[in-house]
């Protein structure tokens, strides 16, 4: 695992030194304050499918978030701009259904759970070639689960400036802590909560493709793909089944799965006052799950400084051959899952937001240039439903 | 008959996106006034963090749209 790491970012080195080469040079200016993002979300959700519960059982969820990122700008000797953003997101979470693992609820271990997540991120911008090259590193932590991502990168835009071509390749290499239902728990274990549980790994490996084009002075558009690949334990350990017979048993999935998203936006400028933004993508994987999403959303400004938006979005999936609800799998099935995320269902999500953008400042505050506050409802036709309000305060 | 549908449809979209992208301009920087309004920006919005990453969780597809496609438990 480590040397993939070492050898992308030594490709990366490669690339870096021979695509960026300029000869002019100057005198590099200092590292700068670019811009700060603050956003903080309160999400809350409810629905009657647990797949802790084997499809059955409360998914009532909150979920408090927090993440800040910075960003600083240096242009080095041969004047290219180089970028630096640091995130860091924290996010307090309490949940039902995980708290169900060890059946007894609002007092065992998973009733509540922390989750931290930095992350760095690099690019270099050569202006007069219209190139770019960036990289990353991510990790996300908590109880049962710890993430090590990287990425990198290169964009080129085209002779005339009017389109643009990214490509992107990430990586995540991901430990599942195995915490079965605690019915489960077999040889060593003690059934207790707090036991030394073994883990396994997960790692994805996913190539991102996309390509924007300016049409004309009020519309462009992007085209997007993944080409993402999985594999090793890709179930969830505390999962449960249950078979007709009603016995009881851990949600078992295939090893491997791969997944091709493909995605477009087209933005429109209409007037002076209204922009239509809209998203629409396709998505199939090798276990049998088909979507299509479909988004618009289409700020108003009603001054300047001031606007409006509301936005749809409409999600239509058709579930994986592995899923099946309460009581309905059998000791035929290979795999086998009752976790209503995978089943066949369509989602509404719908809300607005408003954005405040004033010229000297929010509250007297000159640095604190944008506040957005935005809310959402989501149905899903299983049942289940959930509301998020967001704030994202912006310092520059 | 379905497939001969599709089959129409996806050319279509294929038709119309090159047109698109043939018949666009070039222009100069003072003309990109709108097309660099902070709402025209291609790509996810900084407020849209923890919507995309509930939806992700939620529903069984992710990717293709600029953000993260893989990595973090998702199992809450």
């Amino acid at each position: 695992m480590k040397k993939i790491v070492i050898s992308i970012w030594a490709l990366f080195g490669f690339i870096s030194s021979k695509a960026q080469e300029n000869t002019n040079t100057a005198p590099s200016k200092k590292l700068t304050f670019d811009e700060a993002n603050l956003v903080s979300s309160y999400y809350h959700q409810d629905g009657n499918n647990s797949a802790v519960t084997g499809g059955i059982g409360s998914e009532k969820l909150t979920d408090l978030s927090n993440t800040i990122d910075v960003t600083m700008v240096k242009y080095d000797s041969k004047q290219r701009k180089n970028k630096f953003n640091l995130s860091v997101g924290i996010d307090h979470y309490t949940s039902a259904s995980s708290d169900m693992i060890d059946l007894k609820a609002n007092s065992s271990a998973s009733h509540a759970d922390t989750r931290i997540y930095p992350s760095l991120q690099w690019s270099r911008e050569n202006e007069s070639k219209g190139s770019t090259i960036f990289g990353g590193i991510s990790f996300s932590t908590e109880f049962d689960y710890q993430s090590y991502g990287a990425n990198i990168g290169f964009a080129q835009k085209t002779a005339n400036r009017m389109g643009e071509f990214t490509a992107k390749f990430q990586t995540y290499f991901d430990q599942v802590k195995l915490v079965t239902p605690i019915e489960l728990r077999t040889g060593n274990s003690t059934g207790r909560e707090h036991e030394n549980y073994g883990t396994s790994g997960r790692n994805t490996f996913a190539l991102s493709l996309a390509y924007s084009q300016i049409i004309n002075q009020n519309f462009q558009i992007e085209f997007l793909t993944d080409a993402v690949q999985q594999t090793g334990f890709l179930s969830l350990p505390f999962h449960r089944v249950y078979f007709t017979d009603g016995s009881v048993h851990q949600e078992t999935l295939p090893d491997k799965r791969f997944k091709l998203p493909l995605g477009v936006r087209a933005n429109y400028f209409l007037g002076d006052r209204f922009i239509f933004r809209t998203y629409y993508r396709y998505y199939t994987d090798s276990w049998g799950v088909r979507s299509n999403t479909f988004n618009i959303e289409t700020p108003v400004k009603i001054s300047p400084f001031v606007s409006i938006s509301p936005f749809y979005r409409y999600y239509s999936q058709k579930g994986t051959k592995y899923f099946a609800p309460y009581e309905q799998h059998t000791a035929f099935d290979d795999y086998y899952t009752s976790n209503y995320d995978l089943s066949t269902f369509n989602s509404n999500f719908y809300g607005a937001g408003i954005r405040l953008s004033p010229k000297n400042g929010l509250f007297g505050i000159e640095r604190l240039n944008m506040l957005e506050i935005r809310y959402g409802h989501y149905t899903k036709s299983v049942g289940m439903n959930s509301d998020i309000i967001s704030l994202n305060l912006r310092f520059k | 008959m379905k497939n001969n549908i599709k089959k129409i449809g996806t050319g279509l979209v294929a038709f119309i996106i090159m047109i698109l992208i043939h018949s666009c301009t070039a222009l100069k920087e003072y003309e990109k006034s709108k097309l660099n309004d902070a709402e025209m920006a291609l790509g996810n919005r900084t407020i849209e963090k923890t919507e995309l990453s509930f939806q992700s969780y939620r529903e069984g597809s992710s990717g293709a749209n600029s953000g993260k496609v893989g990595g973090g438990c998702g199992c809450n």
